[in-house]
């Protein structure tokens, strides 16, 4: 059997799901001889396959056009997609800021930061969504990773379920949020 | 006292009139999830988590209470749909970033959020602000946080019998509220015995200086306390 082609990405979220994806310790040497990691910010390919994928992690909530976009890319070139971690799952720390006009946070943040003198970042930055939203708000979600970061153990045991063909039987404490 | 004879789940079950179906549905090792419910306090049907199904109806089994003959599914399809809807709304009602609440890992809605396999909030979250209330010396309140359960207003007006807590507005804007809505540093009425503090199910009501993920709350005491006072 060909290896089962892997990606992740990350939007809004600070990484440290993408960390618990790397504490899963010995299971990363059984996944590297199955696995394929195509697209992840953890490996230097930054494109998205155009060939597709089979499974996708994705951390982070949609905050922004761009993140929008792809999570759309994401959905229409893999099978299976997996919410990891509460930013995408439930918009978690993000989404703190909704309720904020974005202009508003742009311009405290920006506007009063002495390295960019003030210069609002409204065409090379991509531009702010009017709230966070959760992944599956903006496209069908397969399964849901909880946790914040999801326990190593949870992903490990999500992966390889899927890997050995089956559904991954989330339940009980697995769902755990924070 | 006649027995009564009601059927939970297919199995026959004698049961003492005058008691809930929730009550007998605990006496007999069925378990049932509740939220607003809490021994010692008034039910009041405020969670609709405990619904069960009473011949094609569902009512909640916290408030009805058993009659013979009764035939009731706690476990249905529909029960369990209804619940989890139920607890879906709940979480997308308030606020709860769970990763620092003060709560996260004994919390009553978290809980139930494993127990009843919520996946994801299918409905849309309305991502509430609410002011955080810390006015008084000790606690605090974030109603963000806060379910609705009214367990807050029970135990200080029957338990503590201070009236503080109560509830103000309809419909969605309905909060809870200390004395007239004044900050709870002012409301002259709490004695500050911390009651409240210990039923609240969530991460609501909590205990200042608690950080990320310290509070764990003691609501048994409230049946232990009403036990001792019954008993003199
Ligand atoms: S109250 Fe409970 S569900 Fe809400 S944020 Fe705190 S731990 Fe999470
Ligand atoms: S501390 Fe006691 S008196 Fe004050 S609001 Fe809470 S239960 Fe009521
Ligand atoms: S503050 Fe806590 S106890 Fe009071 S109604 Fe809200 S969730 Fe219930
Ligand atoms: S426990 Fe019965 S309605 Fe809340």
């Amino acid at each position: 059997m060909g290896k089962v082609k892997v990606a992740t990405v990350w939007f809004s979220g600070c990484a440290g799901c993408h960390m618990s994806l790397l504490d899963i310790d010995e299971v990363l040497i059984d996944l590297a001889g199955r696995v394929e990691f195509c697209n992840s910010p953890i490996t230097d390919l930054k494109v998205f396959p155009e060939g597709g994928v089979d499974v996708t992690l994705v951390e982070g909530a949609i905050g922004n056009e761009e993140q929008l976009e792809l999570a759309r890319t994401v959905r229409a070139k893999s099978k299976i997609v997996i919410s990891l971690g509460d930013c995408a799952v439930t918009g978690n720390v993000p989404a703190l800021r909704n309720g904020i006009p974005p202009r508003e946070l742009i311009e405290e943040i920006y506007g009063t930061s002495r390295t960019t003198n003030g210069a609002l970042p409204y065409e090379v930055v991509p531009r702010l969504l009017e709230r966070v939203r959760p992944l599956h708000e903006v496209i069908p979600v397969d399964y849901f990773l909880h946790g914040c970061p999801p326990p190593a153990g949870l992903i490990a045991k999500a992966v390889l379920a899927l890997l050995d063909g089956k559904t991954p039987e989330l339940a009980g404490a697995d769902l755990k949020f924070g | 006292m006649d027995k009564l004879r009601v059927k939970i789940d297919g199995r026959t079950i004698l049961a003492a009139p005058g008691k809930t179906i929730l009550e007998v549905a605990e006496e007999n090792g069925i378990h049932i999830p509740t939220l607003c419910h809490l021994d010692g306090l008034r039910d009041v049907g405020a969670c609709r988590l405990c619904i069960v199904d009473l011949y094609g109806q569902l009512v909640t089994s916290c408030t009805t209470k058993v009659a013979d003959g009764m035939e009731i599914g706690t476990q249905t399809e529909t029960v369990r749909a209804y619940r989890r809807t139920i607890l879906e709304l709940l979480f997308a009602e308030g606020n709860h970033v769970c990763s620092f609440c003060v709560s996260n890992g004994g919390c009553e809605l978290q809980d139930l959020a494993c127990e009843l396999g919520m996946h994801s909030v299918r409905v849309p979250y309305t991502y509430r602000r609410e002011r955080v209330d810390a006015t008084h010396p000790r606690f605090l309140i974030d109603r963000d946080r806060c379910v609705l359960c009214g367990r807050c207003v029970r135990v200080c007006q029957e338990v503590e019998g201070a009236h503080t807590w109560g509830f103000a507005e309809r419909g969605a804007t309905v909060r809870v509220i200390t004395d007239l809505a004044v900050p709870w540093g002012t409301a002259e009425s709490c004695t500050s015995c911390g009651k409240c503090v210990e039923v609240c199910p969530t991460g609501a009501i909590a205990r200042k200086g608690a950080s990320n993920a310290e509070m764990r709350k003691h609501p048994d005491l409230v049946a232990e306390l009403t036990e001792r006072r019954a008993r003199g």
